[in-house]
């Protein structure tokens, strides 16, 4: 009796077959894989070559993708800049008011992008208040220094004495809004909380053991970072740089509002898609693409080859 | 001479209370307790690497309660070696003297010694991916040795190493410190291995430590060997997931 009902339930235990599960999470999966190589498939195969190196000939073109070459480099090096002491400091210390700052910090991420642009223009056009001891300091330093007077008019915003003061130093004033400086700006202000986070993972895994044996052997606390931890962080580091670029490469929201979209002056690759479009000369906007396209693919594959998979991007 | 008299250190919510103990120069000391008892609080506060909420901490007669740990001129051997990844053996070696300024002459001088002592000079030059448990301690151990410091303050140095290794270790350990005469902190829960090492015994109970008689230590082996070797076990165990 007993083994009889032992061979019915093995047999029921038999039955119960695993190719329905397999079966059900590989066609989610593929359709979702499928959808993307689809989607790069149409792209790249809607125009001719021909199209493609004709929209390259155009200067504004060219222009877009030496502008948006020239503005990711220096952003990633400036996200990674900030992004190695925020990093550093949210990891291994605490401090008062720390998840207040935890909290500011993930505020680009989740903003969304247009509403960012928009603060910066706005921060941008701020009215400077006059307060006239400032006024009589700064006319009396850059009246010994360059024999001409600053000070800060009636009215005047950020972005004017900015003006004002590259004026002064450089003998060509030139600003930050609508000019290729906040190009710049817009890709950091996303970019660089992306490193951040980055870094900051990195030195959790490292952990604090390392710098304290560095400690015990007689380092000082920057010996110690720069030495024993900076070393290790190079896996995060180059993870933190390429999410970084590839972040600042397919900005566009807040560069539209805060830089405008300037031929010639402020367009950068997202732009150019943007404007191609809105003329309906869609090879353009395809070939542009395709630059970002190759580029994302590119720092993918060297994302891979270091192995960066891990670290949760 | 470790002297530590009426320590008081919080880490978090865990908090030990007028700890006292002494440790004569070029005696080698076993601080034995359960885990979570504060053993590697206690060792870590000596470092340096604890903050001191009263109390003094004194070594070789100088008071250093509040230090900096590159000032106090302890080697440091933590529980997993925490090897710095990014240099050779040899660079880790050479760490603390390079830190000092020696010149190159003798650096290699000194790492070729400490290797020959601790028996790692085919290991010089490979980084240290893919060392054993083993090789990882002798290697940790040599950093720690390398600028001749007076005191030497292990973190159960071999609870993550299999039998035969920690035999091994065992030795050298003893050894090394008959030869060095450096003053040793050694912290386990594994009775044996104090049995084995340490000419003096401390034990760590409900927060606070008990200087152990050779008589004592040998009926607190009695008592709670079989259970401390269990436990001891266990930990091996962890450890090595932790490291897998």
């Amino acid at each position: 009796m007993t083994e009889q009902t032992t061979a019915v339930h093995a047999n029921t235990l038999k039955s119960r077959s695993d190719i329905p599960f397999y079966t059900i999470f590989i066609i989610i999966s593929s359709i979702y894989v499928l959808l993307i190589v689809a989607m790069l498939a149409a792209e790249t195969t809607y125009t001719t070559p021909d199209h493609i190196w004709g929209a390259f000939a155009k200067p504004e073109i060219r222009y877009a993708i030496w502008l948006s070459l020239v503005s990711c480099a220096i952003t990633t090096v400036l996200s990674l800049w900030v992004s190695v002491p925020i990093g550093y400091l949210m990891s291994r210390h605490d401090f008062r008011g720390k998840t207040l700052v935890d909290a500011i910090l993930d505020i680009p991420i989740v903003l969304p992008p247009l509403v960012i642009g928009l603060c910066l223009l706005i921060m941008f056009q701020v009215e400077v208040p006059q307060i006239e001891w400032v006024n009589n300091l700064l006319k009396s330093i850059s009246g010994a220094l360059f024999g001409k007077e600053l000070f800060v008019a009636q009215g005047d915003s950020v972005d004017d004495m900015i003006r004002k003061t590259t004026g002064l130093l450089f003998g060509k004033p030139f600003g930050v809004t609508y000019e290729i400086p906040s190009v710049i700006l817009a890709q950091f202000m996303v970019a660089c909380a992306f490193a951040v986070r980055t870094m900051r993972v990195t030195f959790d895994q490292i952990g604090p053991r390392y710098e304290q044996v560095a400690l015990t052997l007689g380092c000082n606390r920057g010996q110690a970072f720069w030495r024993v931890v900076f070393p290790q962080a190079y896996r995060g580091l180059l993870a933190a740089g390429t999410l970084a670029w590839a972040r600042s490469l397919g900005e566009f929201g807040p560069i539209l509002i805060f830089s405008g979209a300037t031929r010639m002056k402020t367009e950068v690759l997202p732009t150019t898609v943007f404007l191609e479009l809105t003329v309906g000369n869609i090879e353009g906007a395809v070939a542009a693409s395709l630059i970002m396209v190759v580029s994302a693919m590119f720092v993918l594959v060297i994302a891979r080859m270091f192995g960066l998979t891990r670290t949760g991007i | 001479m470790i002297s530590v008299n009426k320590l008081c250190v919080q880490v978090g919510d865990f908090k030990l209370n007028e700890i006292s103990f002494e440790v004569p120069e070029g005696h080698y000391a076993v601080l034995m307790g359960k885990t979570g008892s504060g053993k590697t609080t206690i060792l870590e506060t000596i470092c340096g690497l604890k903050k001191v909420l009263s109390g003094t901490i004194q070594l070789n007669g100088k008071f250093v309660t509040h230090a900096k740990p590159a000032e106090r001129e302890i080697g440091y051997v933590p529980q997993d070696g925490v090897l710095f990844h990014t240099m050779t053996v040899r660079d880790n070696l050479a760490f603390s003297l390079e830190l000092r300024k020696w010149n190159k002459q003798q650096i290699d001088d000194r790492v070729d010694e400490l290797a020959s002592l601790l028996g790692i000079t085919g290991l010089l030059d490979r980084t240290p991916y893919g060392l054993s448990g083993g090789e990882t301690q002798r290697v940790s151990l040599g950093r720690a040795l390398a600028a001749k410091p007076a005191i030497l303050c292990l973190d159960e140095p071999l609870s993550a190493l299999d039998e035969g290794t920690r035999d091994e270790m065992c030795v050298l350990l003893r050894d090394v410190q008959r030869m060095t005469r450096v003053t040793t902190l050694h912290i386990t829960h594994n009775v044996s291995e104090s049995d084995r090492l340490g000419d003096m015994k401390f034990q760590i109970v409900e927060g606070a430590v008990q200087r152990l008689s050779s008589k004592t230590a040998g009926e607190f082996a009695n008592l709670t060997g079989q259970k401390s070797q269990e436990t001891g076990a266990t930990s091996e165990k962890s450890a090595k997931m932790k490291a897998e």
